[in-house]
């Protein structure tokens, strides 16, 4: 089943339709009720390796619906810490529930002050209005 | 820009909140409810498409079985009015310009229906046909519980003119693009959406194109554009039986050598061993490309067709799909994917 369309307050945005909840010097992250709706209902998570590091604004797993396939964008810098293996093994969380059961990875961030560059929930409804 | 054009349905797919694609230079609903419901709809209940984007040519008049019979592949002797053929439109090197369904109506009186994005390329081969496609809107409707619920009978492969189906006048067709029992209900455009709304009463799921291509990739039915195509003969698709090899028409000659001698690459089916969706342009490592894939809603696996050399194109042989940088173990299998079971 799908959610209801939703962009909390807590969570900090990036353009290419991607969330991250900043816990200290970690980042969980994952797209956005936006990204899930225009994708569909998802089949596939193709996650990074564990201890893998991505880099702000560049793809570090792709998200697959039955009819396409998308890249996922770090908003943020960091290393792998964790995957969220209900999402490789029922993709269909994302689309339920893109915020909390259906989260991508964990990060330890490498560069904290990135997230000064992140959206925050009002900016990017903005952006989606834009749209 | 060209604009797209819509079916007599487009106000419907719209108030049902469809998503609307490009398809075809037409503006098509690829899913409402979602891809994987409308495909378990098909294979469990019944479904309907919207498939008056499809073209329809008209060929009748004293000759017209003759000129039929030299361009078309398949042998239109094998069926009698109130009958309908899988055919193909072949060019001098027995590639694929077109697939589409004949129906016979009298000896010299034939109804073709051809692919959306073919209409004009075929009417160009088959000059003295008619293009109707405009007095045509066509709802394909699928699944076991499809006649029962339209209270009509068709066999397959079979067609009756001038049919109430739910008050509406129409052609109805034992014919589909699921590989479930069904039927094909062309009509007026103006009839169309009295139609559509009557089969939606029913209960019937409206599906997308979405569902319609995952459903008849399972059951291995080739789509022009991706597994078929002027550059790729019958022979390697796997559609010599739609050839009647002993008649004349366009490129009958290469298709009877390359029987012959066994043709030097192959159309297969194969499924996924590792995790990944194939998908049509990926290549495949040892020697081949992938023209259609998807995750099979029934089997929850990715499936695929695909060209490979003959030497590989055995049930049982390991391939190795690129997707996307990602080497994936994959395995051909005997095609259908799928299966209706009767009943």
């Amino acid at each position: 089943m799908a959610a209801e369309e939703s962009y909390p307050d807590n969570l900090r945005y990036h353009a290419e339709h991607d969330w991250a909840r900043i816990e200290g010097d970690t980042a969980t992250l994952g797209i956005t009720w936006y990204a899930q709706d225009a994708l569909g209902e998802l089949v596939h998570f193709e996650p990074p390796e564990e201890g893998s590091s991505v880099a702000k604004d560049e793809s570090y797993g792709e998200v697959e619906s039955v009819k396409a396939v998308s890249e996922v964008i770090a908003p943020l810098s960091g290393e792998v810490v964790g995957i969220n293996a209900k999402a490789v093994d029922e993709p269909e969380t994302i689309n339920a529930d893109p915020y909390e059961e259906g989260w991508l990875v964990r990060i330890r961030l490498s560069s904290p002050d990135e997230v000064d560059e992140l959206l925050d929930s009002e900016a990017y409804r903005k952006l989606l209005e834009e749209q | 820009m060209q604009t797209l054009r819509r079916t007599p349905l487009y106000e419907r797919h719209a108030a049902l909140g469809a998503r609307l694609v490009p398809f075809a230079g037409w503006e098509m609903p690829v899913q409402y409810a979602g891809i994987g419901e409308e495909h378990r709809a098909v294979r469990t209940s019944a479904g309907v498409f919207d498939v008056s984007h499809m073209g329809e040519l008209r060929m009748v008049g004293e000759g017209a079985r003759e000129y039929l019979q030299a361009r078309l592949s398949n042998d239109l002797d094998r069926i009698e009015s109130g009958q309908a053929q899988y055919t193909l439109l072949t060019n001098d090197r027995g590639g694929i310009v077109d697939d589409l369904i004949a129906y016979r109506r009298e000896r010299d009186d034939y109804l073709l229906v051809v692919n959306a994005g073919n209409v004009d390329v075929d009417h160009g081969v088959l000059a003295d046909a008619e293009n109707v496609s405009d007095e045509w809107a066509l709802l394909a409707v699928q699944g076991p519980e499809a006649l029962e619920r339209l209270e009509v009978e068709i066999e397959p492969f079979t067609f009756r003119e001038g049919v109430d189906i739910l008050g509406v006048r129409c052609f109805v067709a034992g014919t589909g693009y699921t590989g479930e029992r069904g039927c094909e209900l062309g009509c007026v455009p103006e009839d169309a959406p009295r139609l559509w709304d009557a089969i939606l009463e029913r209960g019937i799921a409206p599906c997308g194109l979405g569902a319609r291509d995952t459903l008849r990739l399972e059951v291995c039915y080739p789509l022009h554009g991706n597994d078929i195509s002027p550059e790729r003969t019958p022979i390697e698709a796997g559609l010599g039986w739609a050839c009647a090899l002993t008649k004349d028409f366009p490129g009958v000659e290469r298709l009877c050598r390359q029987k012959d001698e066994g043709p030097e690459e192959k159309l297969v089916g194969f499924v996924m061993e590792d995790a990944g969706i194939p998908r049509a342009g990926m290549a495949i490592a040892e020697d081949g490309e992938v023209t259609s894939g998807t995750l099979s809603p029934t089997l929850d696996v990715g499936i695929g067709l695909g060209y490979v050399p003959a030497r590989l194109a055995d049930p049982g042989t390991e391939i190795t799909i690129d997707l996307r940088g990602r080497p994936r173990r994959a395995r051909i299998v005997p095609k259908p994917f799928y299966k209706r079971e009767e009943r």
